[in-house]
């Protein structure tokens, strides 16, 4: 064998450990309402050591941009709109977000049991 | 109007902070106004069509297109960055070696100012099309529109203003060493741009974080602060880190270092050999 053969399984395997998490396991979508510039629920429950998938809908006509700093996320959500956010595996406790645009009363929480 | 100032600040600070290193880094560029104001109003322009069509590409991709778009602008920039070191620390050996004459003729390469004007362009069109999203969601509600035109403007100045310090900071203590200071601001630069780049893949769920939270700074030095904020567009500080984000940021300084070292061996090398051949 050429050693570039040999070196084939390790390119296979490291490949395998880049490739996105959600084609290992899908845990349950959960969703998180904006209205008038708030979060609905405001505390959020996610479940531990888990991967999902939020789904943030915002029902105001401006866009927001959700963020956390907790999460290391940060997108936008036009007015009437939604998006999509994979959070997770996260481990027990407090993750705080917020909307960027609308720092005042757009704040919620995450609690992750 | 304060909270106003803030965020558009706090959007602009980024953008202001990258413009001035690499201003600093091309002091001698010819005809840089001209590119340099090319790349000012093309972000201006791609700002505003980029909010325009915030839409269209967040549901580009199966909905990760604003993600995907990110990491884009990211990755390009971080390219730009590091061709600019490269090109940057070859030219330098030549003129150490060469005669000085030749300085012109180098630095009046077409493609080094136009890559700065897109650089430019990139920087602002990023966190610009944030602010024009931000200012019409207000000015669609609360209608005070000297009120957000003055928090805006105020912002604007503010971010601008950070930026012109750095500039102007790096020029001043920096005079005998512009070169290695620019150039290493420049690759931890491209590093922590590569990072956030490869975050946004991980957000858009095409890439895997591998450990999140390698270590968590947040109680230190939180990355929403001011300082931490700084710090994240400067050198691609993280209070929480995933793996992968280590690892493309030590992978992303590694490679251009060892591609500068290698440019400046090879030049050393040539430029001996020739210096040689003369004798």
């Amino acid at each position: 064998m050429t050693p570039v053969f040999r070196l084939l399984p390790f390119l296979l395997a490291s490949f395998l450990l880049f490739l996105p998490p959600s084609l290992w396991a899908q845990d349950g979508e959960f969703r998180l309402l904006i209205r008038n510039h708030r979060f609905e629920p405001v505390k959020l429950k996610l479940p531990a050591h888990k991967k999902v998938k939020l789904l943030v809908i915002n029902e105001d006509e401006t866009p927001e941009e959700f963020e956390s700093h907790d999460l290391n996320r940060e997108k936008v959500v036009m007015g009437k709109s939604q998006i999509v956010v994979y959070i997770g595996p996260l481990k027990p406790g407090n993750y705080k977000f917020f909307g960027d645009f609308n720092l005042k009363t757009a704040q919620g929480e995450i609690i992750v049991q | 109007m304060l909270s106003t100032a803030i965020v558009v600040f706090r959007e602009v600070l980024e953008a202001a902070l990258v413009i001035g290193i690499v201003l600093a880094a091309t002091q001698e560029m010819p005809y840089r106004r001209f590119w340099v104001s090319l790349g000012f109003m093309g972000g201006l322009a791609g700002a505003g069509l980029v909010a325009l069509f915030a839409g269209t590409i967040a549901q580009a991709a199966f909905g990760m297109g604003q993600e995907l778009f990110n990491a884009l602008v990211l990755s390009l920039a971080v390219c730009m960055l590091g061709w600019h070191t490269v090109w940057m620390s070859h030219h330098v050996q030549q003129l150490s070696v060469q005669v000085r004459a030749l300085r012109q003729a180098i630095v009046e390469e077409a493609g080094a100012a136009k890559m700065l004007a897109l650089f430019i362009a990139l920087a602002i069109l990023r966190e610009g099309s944030e602010v024009v999203l931000f200012l019409y969601g207000l000015s669609v509600e609360s209608g005070g529109a000297l009120n957000l035109l003055l928090g805006g403007l105020i912002g604007l100045a503010l971010g601008v203003l950070v930026g012109l310090f750095l500039y102007l900071g790096i020029l001043r203590f920096s005079t005998k060493h512009l070169f290695t200071v620019t150039s290493w601001m420049i690759l931890l630069l491209a590093a922590g741009m590569a990072s956030q780049a490869a975050n946004y893949l991980v957000q858009a769920d095409w890439l895997n974080p591998l450990y999140t939270n390698v270590w968590d700074s947040s109680a230190i030095l939180p990355e929403g602060s001011l300082l931490g904020g700084v710090l994240h567009t400067l050198i691609g500080y993280e209070d929480r880190p995933s793996a992968l984000q280590i690892l493309v940021y030590f992978t992303t300084l590694g490679t251009l270092i060892l591609l500068m070292k290698g440019v400046q061996k090879k030049d050393a090398k040539k430029s001996k050999a020739a210096l040689g051949a003369s004798l």
